[in-house]
């Protein structure tokens, strides 16, 4: 029986060092990503908000007339929030990060390659981190630089010396929340749709316990299980928005880097399980 | 030559279960089979090797590599062909093979190029531009062998790569891994429950039973040393007379249909088996010289009966 080709031939060109294949994973995810119109519409989408905002700041700036759009710190909280629904619908885009894997069997053949778990986790977390930064952080610093573009002195940003950095460590920590959960949720599954209605109910779920719970015992502590919520604390801290705070700061950043932790050990503990299969 | 794996007394457990107790093996260049019944601890022994499981105790050598302290180098010179399917979803197969020579840290021009080389040696030149889930059970095995030697690996784990082909894609199949083993210098080790596909590609074999090594060594050293092999059938009341067969010093086991095959030692008589026969009161219905196949140097190790 003859053999197809035997054209094989041994390799002897260069090789990448071992080390850099979650770019390898995380640029195939994006690729992925990408490749769907719907999420390059949702992509797109999100920066309507923006072109908004630019619009206002250039109004406000230019024409007397329009002083009531006049532009303050919490401009930049009002968007940040509005884009909530964008990164919201994002991150449930990637409900299939490690589920479609487990489905079609790829940890055998991604863990038997030069990588280790944690270079395949943070190639998973890359693709959505990068879009729902894409979607706040990015926009929003940008915003600031417009700001300061069309009133033409740095007069703003002088006033607001937070500004900056509160847009950097809210957007990273909206982020990282959303595509720690939804990458842990997702091992947790082979079925990409399971894992985006659980996302979608743990979300949900927790801002309705939390308000119910909130009701029945006058305690706002509960607010500690409630994503949304201690995001909500977070943001208003970062930004410095007046008023009562469900829970205090430090407690809502300990809760979410809880919650961080908690998808870091389902994820080590999901991909070594599905590495180690019973013989 | 260096060995290409070495085990030295390994032990794996998984919790309170032993899958391989204290084994100790040496796999040489070339071919190598892997053999056991199943449970046996050949999945756990190539878990293992890969660097997934670590050995509770015993240290593993592959290409002179301790799996322990390396095993990201040790993966990086091998290719995995796992036993069960396994893709990436979404993918084409040139997409896939060439995404896998990347995972091995092969430049993307590079990896392209060979995934088209690869696709067309193993058989799948006219299907790669089709999606991988969209493949039949042969041609899902077939781009399972690609990825695994995309990255042109010094040693190949071949987990059985024949299952569920036809008879005509199993040939192939076979001749391939002869092909790669023989005149690519790529070492393979082929575990299997197929023995003639074993036999068909290897030189050497290594078999395991209840997590330890029953046997090992050259397929013609094992058939080899002395004695002959009988068929036979006979008509009346088995255990006793297998009890004297075992006694006078002839092993017997059973094979497929009624047919048993007795190993008879060196410096025994075959004809010796009829008086014994006659004073049991059993007939003989069928007795034939055989020749020894890898299936008695199986059944002779691992004590099937």
């Amino acid at each position: 029986m003859p053999i197809h080709d035997q054209g094989y031939r041994r390799y002897g060109g260069r090789r990448r060092p071992i080390g850099t294949a979650w770019w390898v994973i995380a640029r195939q995810q994006m690729r992925a990503i990408l490749s769907q119109k719907r999420y390059l519409g949702l992509l797109l989408l999100a920066w309507i908000p923006f072109v908004a905002r630019v619009v206002q700041i250039y109004l406000a700036a230019n024409f007397q007339q329009a002083s009531f759009l006049a532009t303050s710190a919490q401009l930049f909280r009002g968007f940040l929030d509005q884009q909530s629904l964008f990164v919201f619908l994002l991150i449930v885009g990637a409900a299939g990060a490690i589920a479609d894997d487990r489905r079609a069997n790829a940890l055998q053949v991604y863990l038997s390659k030069p990588l280790t778990r944690v270079e395949y986790i943070a190639g998973k977390l890359f693709a959505p981190l990068a879009f729902v930064l894409g979607i706040t952080l990015l926009p929003a610093v940008l915003l600031l630089a417009v700001h300061v573009a069309f009133s033409g002195s740095l007069t703003f940003v002088a006033q607001n010396l937070y500004l900056l950095p509160a847009i950097v460590f809210y957007s990273v920590v909206l982020a990282l929340l959303g595509t720690f959960t939804m990458v842990a949720l997702s091992s947790l599954s082979k079925s990409r749709r399971f894992t985006a209605l659980t996302f979608t109910g743990v979300f949900f779920f927790t801002t309705a316990m939390y308000q119910a719970l909130q009701r029945i015992t006058g305690s706002r502590l509960w607010a500690l299980l409630s994503p949304r919520d201690l995001l909500d604390v977070i943001g208003d801290a970062a930004f410095r928005t007046p008023g009562p705070r469900a829970v205090p700061v430090w407690a809502a950043l300990l809760a979410v880097a809880a919650m961080i932790g908690v998808s870091i050990l389902v994820l080590e503990r999901r991909v070594r399980g599905v590495e180690v299969v019973g013989s | 030559m260096p060995p290409v794996v070495e085990l030295q007394r390994v032990t794996v457990r998984y919790g309170a279960r032993t899958a391989l107790q204290a084994v100790s093996a040496v796999f040489p260049p070339g071919a190598v089979g892997l053999l056991g019944p199943n449970g046996a601890g050949k999945s756990t022994m190539i878990r293992a090797l890969l660097g997934f499981v670590p050995p509770t105790e015993g240290q593993l050598t592959v290409l002179g590599l301790d799996v322990a302290k390396s095993p990201l180098a040790v993966r990086g010179r091998i290719g995995y062909m796992p036993e069960n399917d396994g893709h990436i979803p979404g993918m084409n197969a040139v997409s896939f093979v060439a995404f896998c020579a990347e995972l091995s840290g092969l430049p993307r021009a590079d990896a392209m190029q060979r995934a088209h080389e690869v696709l067309f040696y193993v058989g799948l030149g006219e299907a790669r531009y089709r999606n991988v889930e969209t493949y039949s059970t042969g041609m899902k095995q077939r781009i399972k062998l690609a990825q695994a030697l995309v990255h042109d690996p010094d040693l190949l784990f071949l987990d059985e790569p024949t299952n569920g082909m036809d008879p005509k894609g199993r040939e192939e199949m076979l001749d391939l891994i002869v092909d790669i083993a023989r005149n690519k210098g790529i070492n393979v080790i082929l575990s299997s429950h197929l023995l003639p596909d074993v036999e068909h590609t290897c030189d050497h074999v290594i078999v395991l039973d209840k997590g330890a090594v029953a046997t090992q060594g050259r397929i013609e050293g094992l058939k080899g040393p002395g004695g002959s092999v009988v068929e036979l059938r006979f008509k009346g009341e088995p255990a006793p007379f297998l009890a004297a067969l075992a006694g006078a010093g002839f092993q017997v086991h059973a094979s497929d249909d009624d047919i048993m095959r007795v190993f008879v030692p060196e410096g025994h008589d075959p004809q010796a088996i009829f008086p014994l026969a006659a004073a049991h009161r059993i007939q003989v219905r069928h007795f034939r010289a055989s020749v020894e196949t890898l299936e008695d140097v199986f059944a002779k190790a691992v004590g099937e009966a």
